[in-house]
């Protein structure tokens, strides 16, 4: 028996639906309809977002301590947050954070734009050398820890043998994550090598976006490289730097494991920025009345901040 | 219809015979129980799993272990607590770890057991009872069984201490022999003598000690020249008050003492390190003196490099007020929220027995149990052997408050700050540290 006869054999039998069903679908108004599709959504989002955001909030209000759940769970107001926004170390840590995202996203920007415009010139080899700059970023945060720790170990660290190549002095003479004034440094760097290629990559979607027209219609107005490179390719990438810096302040603004391998917050408190403070207040101290207090300041402050900054980004845009 | 049913019986007792569970299976089929051992990952837990080897083999039960590198140790193993979490029925948790075990009910009480099973700690080394067992200290409450004995000591490098044209050099400059450190300025003193100096055409330094921000590290090294110089954690007729003790003028010149010595003579770079940056840098040759936990000396010593006759070893030197060492080591606690608590029992009964702990010593593990340590032959019985029963005669421990992780952060943070990163002064340092500590209590509304 072939396989077509084998098909011929098969019946189908229509399966009745019952007519109240059917004029119950019929029945739904596209707005009934949509609200079918997005309900799910809209209930995980509760769920694994909201829920836990009205929760923290709750927290922050009270002495609760996650590792004695049953401890009487006493309202305190506003006195997390009185004490946060008082504390000298949180402001120190809040210092620490400034500097460690102003200064990579500030050298992340210049030099992520700066190879774009390069690999978009297009030169021999150019999708190579593409891919070997973004290899760093590829990596895990907790692996470009890890070796830079190394690289940066005084006796046999890679780093400390170029510096003391280029600048005569001794490779063991300094030592870029136990000293308090080179560490913060140290992890700028570490970040700056691991994240360029990101930017790089969002400047070169703005300038491979830029029509080759205008380019053609500034030269025939012999408009020179250094105008157009002002007047053209500058404005018009303007948007796609500004989302890259958007992408990398929020992001640094919670940097935690890569600071936390290479230096664990030290020297002493010099390279502790707030989600270390606010990790060893949370999972090491267990105070997470006080820690949620902080996480709703650390978010109020990021979401702000992005708020502003998307609003610029906006107007930026519209020109 | 019935032919389903048996259809979706057979399929069920194929797929349950295939995978070796359920319906049909006897008990003499049934694979006995497994529980799991939680503790750190270094030498001595390599040394319990061969030694539990012998329980799988009396009981049938079977054993898995847990165990996570020391940095990360506290922190899983607390998370794994506090989260009310099944993966661990025996833990080998830290000493300060006992007050919120026993307080938070992570921990069961063992003390009905003990007495069933005629478990007494009388058999035990006093100072591992108090540090390892009882909660509230100094009461018969207990909550782990000690298991693992262990204190910070030292580990210098006889081979060099040994060579004539060294002798020499240091007798030209200190007047004295170079030998073992009685004091902690003869520690200094060695230290500084080595620090920059060549051995066999390479520059060697003069210590190893913790200064590790992240855990506890610089707590466990700072301690022992705090305690030697006076400090005490609180007035022993008024506990909870501290003014005066933590930040005692004797206090204070240990602290001073240990920045002189990170200063001075440690290898470039060392500005994070605990026990195996401690290993690496004596492993590797660079230094002469390790500040380091007994736990590590029986592999040191087999160590084909720096151990047999090149490594020698010593307990904490005296200080101006006292000889004292930091308490390390750990009991062994059944946690509450088990499934398996009656072979987790069952463990702490057999571990209790006086041949394991014998072997137990022999494997590489340092037994609390008076019947191995107080054995005449006991202190011959390895190079370092004596030293450890001499600092486990002289250990502080740390707070072991519920609070004591709190309490941790804040040292943590005082003292690395004065002595890594140059901020302040020791006595700010120390009286920041009792402004902390005070916070913390009055949180915890204790009263003092």
């Amino acid at each position: 028996m072939n396989d077509l006869s084998t098909s011929s054999q098969i019946t189908y039998r229509a399966v009745p639906i019952r007519p109240g069903v059917i004029r119950r679908i019929r029945g739904l108004s596209d707005q009934a309809l949509a609200w079918l599709f997005i309900t799910p959504t809209i209930v995980l989002l509760l769920a694994i977002n909201i829920f836990p955001l009205v929760w923290t909030i709750y927290l922050s209000f009270t002495n609760y301590r996650a590792n004695r759940p049953n401890a009487p769970t006493l309202w305190l107001g506003t006195d997390w947050y009185q004490s946060i926004l008082t504390d000298p170390d949180i402001w120190a840590a809040m210092q620490v954070t400034a500097h460690f995202v102003v200064w990579t996203v500030l050298i992340e920007t210049v030099l992520g734009f700066g190879l774009a415009f390069l690999i978009d010139k297009k030169f021999r080899g150019h999708g190579l050398w593409t891919t070997i700059i973004l290899l760093p970023m590829m990596l895990s945060p907790a692996v470009v820890g890890n070796f830079w720790t190394f690289l940066y170990q005084p006796q046999i660290g890679l780093f400390n043998y170029v510096v003391a190549f280029f600048t005569g002095r001794g490779a063991s003479s300094f030592q870029m994550l136990g000293d308090v004034t080179l560490s913060p440094w140290a992890i700028v760097i570490v970040d700056a090598w691991m994240w360029t290629p990101y930017v790089m990559l969002i400047c070169l979607a703005g300038l491979r976006s830029i029509p080759d027209y205008i380019y053609e219609a500034a030269e025939v107005d012999r408009a020179s490289n250094w105008r157009q490179f002002w007047s053209i390719t500058l404005p018009m990438a303007l948007p796609f730097i500004m989302l890259a810096v958007l992408f990398r302040g929020i992001e640094n603004f919670k940097m935690f494991d890569m600071v936390n391998l290479l230096t664990g917050g030290g020297p002493g408190s010099t390279t502790e920025v707030a989600s270390i403070t606010l990790k060893r207040a949370a999972f090491e101290s267990w105070r997470t009345g006080y820690s949620s207090a902080f996480a709703i300041i650390l978010f109020v402050t990021v979401f702000g901040l992005a708020n502003i900054y998307v609003k610029a980004l906006n107007r930026v845009k519209s020109r | 219809m019935k032919q389903t049913v048996k259809a979706l019986l057979t399929t069920f007792g194929v797929l349950a015979s295939a995978l070796g569970v359920g319906v049909g299976t006897t008990p003499a089929h049934a694979q006995a129980k497994t529980i799991t051992l939680c503790w750190a990952a270094w030498d001595p837990a390599n040394a319990l799993v061969e030694l539990s080897k012998d329980f799988t083999a009396k009981t049938g039960v079977g054993m898995k272990f847990e165990f996570v590198p020391w940095t990360n140790y506290a922190d899983r193993f607390l998370n794994e607590l506090n989260s009310h979490g099944s993966l661990c029925d025996l833990i080998i948790g830290d000493s300060q770890w006992i007050g919120g075990a026993a307080e938070n009910g992570q921990y069961v009480k063992l003390n009905d057991f003990f007495t069933k099973e005629g478990i007494s700690m009388d058999d035990y080394m006093p100072a591992t009872v108090v540090g390892y067992s009882e909660w509230p200290k100094n009461s018969p409450n207990y909550w782990a069984l000690p298991a693992m004995g262990d204190a910070v000591g030292w580990t210098y490098r006889k081979d060099w201490f040994a060579r004539p044209e060294i002798q020499a050099d240091f007798k030209a400059k200190y007047g004295r022999d170079l030998a073992v450190p009685k004091t902690l300025d003869e520690l200094r003193d060695i230290a500084k003598f080595f620090q920059g100096r060549e051995i066999d055409g390479k520059k060697v330094y003069g210590a190893s000690i913790y200064t590790e921000r992240g855990s506890e590290g610089i707590t466990m090294g700072v301690s022992n020249y705090l305690y030697d110089y006076g400090f005490q954690y609180q007035d022993p007729k008024k506990p909870y008050s501290m003014d005066g003790f933590v930040n005692s003028p004797g206090a204070v010149k240990g602290l001073e003492a240990y920045k002189e010595l990170y200063k001075c003579c440690t290898p470039p770079g060392a500005s994070n390190s605990y026990m195996s940056e401690g290993l690496d840098a004596f492993k590797s040759g660079q230094v002469a003196l390790q500040m380091n936990f007994f736990a590590f000396f029986p592999g040191l010593y087999k160590d084909p490099n720096v151990g047999g006759d090149k490594i020698g070893f010593f307990s904490n030197p005296a200080g101006p007020a006292t000889q004292a060492t930091q308490l390390g080591g750990q009991g062994i606690s059944v946690v509450s929220y088990s499934k398996n608590q009656a072979e987790a029992l069952q463990y702490i009964k057999w571990f209790s027995g006086g041949d394991v702990q014998k072997k137990w010593w022999a494997l590489g593990g340092y037994s609390c149990a008076k019947s191995v340590l107080n054995d005449p032959g006991f202190p011959n019985s390895a190079p370092f052997a004596g030293e450890f029963l001499k600092s486990m005669g002289m250990v502080v421990d740390f707070w072991a408050e519920p609070s004591y992780a709190q309490l941790l952060q804040a040292e943590q943070k005082r003292v690395h700050d004065y002595v890594v990163a140059d901020k302040g002064t020791a006595q700010e340092a120390l009286d920041g540290l009792v402004k902390d500590w005070k916070a913390i209590f009055k949180e915890e509304g204790k009263k003092f």
